[in-house]
């Protein structure tokens, strides 16, 4: 499966089937994120239940603190 | 010099004009902070002719401040001059045409209350969400716009937050760093600075001038390292029982925060110890200290500068502490009371 992360085309097993499970995959799980799927922002809440398909495009940011 | 020409270039600009310029001549912008992401915005915003600037600072300027610190030079670190004065006294020399204000002090709650009705916007520069949240609700209660923006490495990030209209720092909240937990330890290159100011600055034009509509209105975040550019519309994250914007708001970053507060300092290894009632008088402090034969004292007008063998303690007018030396707030504080009794 074809990704499309923040711009950079990345390709993952068919087993990185939801936005979850994408997380673990990239190491991001326990980090605070913003997540955009398709243009669509998800709820953190929702991240389990969002699958992903051959083509998605995700934007994937997180706050930081430094001025 | 005259004044005539000197937003020439600005006013020619249409969407600004000479109505935008008159608008700008008119507004009152607070900057949070004057370290990298401060001394860039205020410099600009000087530049461009705001009416007046307040910029409030705690900290004082250090040799590896000026790497990025735009305002401040070497001879300012040298006399480890407080920011917000380096920062007054620089833009000063750079358009005398605008009042600039500047305030030692660390961004309390009672501070913040007491300047918000004058001010048109609040540009964050700060480096930690402690404060931001305390601006937030200040932007909530007051009505005034904030602009978020934040760089670490190279990566930079902004968001405007305009009451009533878009989502707050606060209905993001679950989507923020812990508490204590955005002290990096991994730099910061200077370009990634400066493109965070310039969105931050564009967007403050936008939004004095009477541009409104222009506004991103887009959590936008880059890194210029990696080239990657991301935007995305976070409408949908605003929360209906915010405790800062929906009808339920509390404002509960402004209750607290005015008690004797401790706080480590990101990444330098460093405490600042803000007593519950300020005011130091620093010469009075300087003599009873000066009979202890271990102690090396510096000073300024702004501050007194206290070296033992283990911690530097510098202390304001304001009766703040900062300790170097240390990230352990208990250790800061009995060093502060050994000094300060
Ligand atoms: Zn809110």
């Amino acid at each position: 499966m074809n990704l499309v992360i923040n711009g950079n085309s990345m390709e993952l097993g068919d087993e990185v089937s939801s936005v979850t499970m994408l997380l673990e995959h990239l190491g991001l799980a326990e980090k605070p994120l913003i997540i955009e799927h398709n243009q669509d922002i998800l709820q953190k809440e929702h991240y389990r239940q969002v699958m992903l398909e051959n083509g998605d495009t995700l934007e994937i940011v997180h706050f930081v603190g430094g001025g | 010099m005259s004044g005539t020409n000197r937003y020439h270039r600005q006013t020619l600009f249409e969407p600004i004009g000479e109505t935008g310029q008159d608008r700008l001549m008119e507004s009152h912008v607070l900057i949070v902070g004057a370290g990298a992401l401060g001394s860039g915005s205020a410099e600009a915003l000087v530049r461009a002719g705001i009416g007046k600037l307040t910029l409030i600072d705690r900290d004082y300027v250090e040799e590896s401040n000026l790497q990025r610190q735009q305002l401040f030079s070497e001879q300012d670190a040298y006399e480890k001059l407080p920011k917000a004065i380096g920062a007054k006294n620089r833009l000063n020399d750079i358009n005398s045409m605008v009042e600039v204000e500047a305030i030692i002090a660390d961004a309390g709650a009672d501070l913040l209350s007491e300047l918000a009705p004058a001010i048109d916007l609040i540009i964050d520069a700060t480096d930690n969400f402690d404060i931001r949240m305390l601006v937030n609700d200040i932007s909530q209660k007051f009505e005034v716009p904030w602009i978020y923006g934040a760089c670490v490495a190279s990566y930079g990030m902004t968001f405007t937050i305009i009451p009533g209209q878009t989502p707050c720092l606060q209905c993001l909240q679950g989507y923020l760093p812990a508490s204590g937990a955005t002290c990096d330890s991994v730099g910061v290159i200077q370009p990634v600075v400066q493109h965070v100011v310039s969105y931050q600055v564009t967007e403050a034009m936008k939004l004095l001038t009477g541009n409104r509509a222009q506004i991103s209105g887009k959590l936008i975040a880059f890194d210029l390292w990696k080239n990657e550019h991301m935007e995305m519309e976070i409408e949908k994250l605003k929360k209906p029982d915010c405790s800062s914007c929906s009808e339920n708001r509390i404002y509960a970053h402004l209750s607290y925060g005015n008690q004797m507060k401790t706080t480590v300092m990101c990444g330098r290894d460093t405490v600042q110890i803000r007593p519950q009632h300020g005011i130091a008088n620093l010469s009075k402090v300087a003599e009873n200290l000066r009979s202890n034969k271990n102690l090396q004292l510096s000073w300024n007008p702004y501050l007194l500068s206290i070296q033992d063998e283990n911690f530097r303690i510098v202390l304001f007018k304001d009766g703040r502490a900062l300790i170097h030396g240390t990230m352990d707030e208990m250790e800061a504080k009995n060093v502060y009371y050994r000094y300060m009794g």
